[in-house]
């Protein structure tokens, strides 16, 4: 598809005005930009998970010999080890690799929405938006699960010390919160709750654009209209978001 | 005044660039096996970090390169989204080595 807005004069330069020198619509532009910024964002939580993962000391000894606590960062694999409706039974990253594979393909089905677009076809681009928002919604309710299992936490916490009034108290504590955290320094549970939360918030906002999409596509609005471009500049939004999510993926899950 | 409705004339199916979309699809799951294999068969250590670190790139190359188009748009667009990440990099080598500075009381 022709984006630009004028052919180029021979002997000018694409700056000189009348012509898109990017090859691509003010839209899609500026959803670039706006997508460049907020990986900055994203790239400043990341990246502060970083800092404070190194400064803390790793934990010393073989996998299977770890344990939940303060004085050391935890493993990722020895956190997040459950999957709904089987309790008790430890399958390491297991959960997260399900919700990868959700947005992944959530993400081809948006690209399958845009070529639809491309071609006009109004019925396949409502059947990939809606696939699309599907698989928002599946992921959307499999962090919902994390969250809960992050915050209730395991059996019978874990019994940590500190001081209490001045003392060094044992205490137990179960779950996690943004003050006190079963799997390790506190820190680790506030990166989880502000990174997945952060992207969560994404993925929510991209299910709302999306039906917005697939509301006007329905309704007939980019027919009138003589182009879906709509569709790809909302698919640029949710390609970001899993692409948020790869780098969610091995910095705090597998690293 | 007449109105008069736009006429939509619906192209079939490009087959060979969807063939392509879900190849690509089929290589980022391919990809994140591998990761996961190498999760529960390798020792921790800066080499396990190095290997991810280039699986995610990889993965992210394709993502933006196939699924946004980024691969085929014009120069200009695709250096202008790029160069700036080199910021993001520095700042993550920069931080994470000022991190391991850093006493745990």
């Amino acid at each position: 598809m022709d984006h630009s807005t004028a052919a180029i004069t021979p002997g000018k330069s694409v700056w000189d005005g009348g012509a898109s020198p990017m090859g691509i619509s003010y839209g899609k532009l500026m959803m670039w930009f706006f997508l460049m910024s907020d990986a900055f964002t994203f790239s400043g939580l990341l990246i502060t998970y970083g800092l404070v993962r190194s400064s803390n000391p790793a934990f010393e000894g073989s996998v299977e010999s770890f344990q939940f606590a303060t004085t050391h960062w935890p493993i990722p694999e020895k956190v997040f080890d459950a999957v709904p409706f089987l309790h008790g039974v430890e399958l390491p990253l297991v959960f997260v690799g399900i919700m990868t594979f959700v947005l992944i393909m959530s993400s081809v089905t948006m690209v399958l929405a845009v070529e639809a677009g491309h071609r006009m076809d109004r019925l396949a681009v409502e059947k990939w938006m809606l696939w699309t928002i599907v698989g928002g919604l599946t992921f959307l309710g499999c962090q919902a699960w994390e969250w809960t299992h992050f915050i209730i936490g395991t059996e019978g916490g874990t019994v940590m010390s500190g001081y209490i009034d001045g003392k060094m108290t044992a205490y137990t504590v179960t779950g996690a919160n943004l003050v006190q955290n079963q799997y390790g320094p506190p820190a680790f549970a506030d990166f989880f709750f502000f990174i997945t939360g952060f992207h969560g918030f994404h993925v929510f906002s991209g299910v709302l654009l999306n039906f917005l999409i697939f509301y006007n596509t329905v309704s007939g609005v980019y027919d009138r209209r003589g182009h879906y471009e709509m569709v790809e500049k909302v698919g640029l939004y949710w390609h970001f978001v899993d692409l948020v999510w790869v780098f969610v993926f091995t910095f705090f899950y597998l690293v | 005044m007449a109105h008069k409705e736009p006429q939509i004339v619906v192209l079939p199916p490009d087959t060979e660039k969807i063939k392509k979309l879900w190849k690509v699809a089929l290589f980022l799951l391919f990809v994140t096996m591998v990761e996961f294999v190498i999760a529960f068969t390798m020792d921790h250590g800066p080499l396990k970090t190095f290997i991810f670190v280039v699986l995610t790139i990889v993965k992210a190359g394709y993502i933006v390169g196939e699924f946004m188009h980024l691969r085929y748009e014009v120069k200009v667009l695709f250096w202008a989204v790029l160069i700036p990440m080199i910021f993001v990099v520095w700042m993550l080598v920069a931080f994470v080595y000022e991190g391991m500075q850093i006493i745990p009381q």
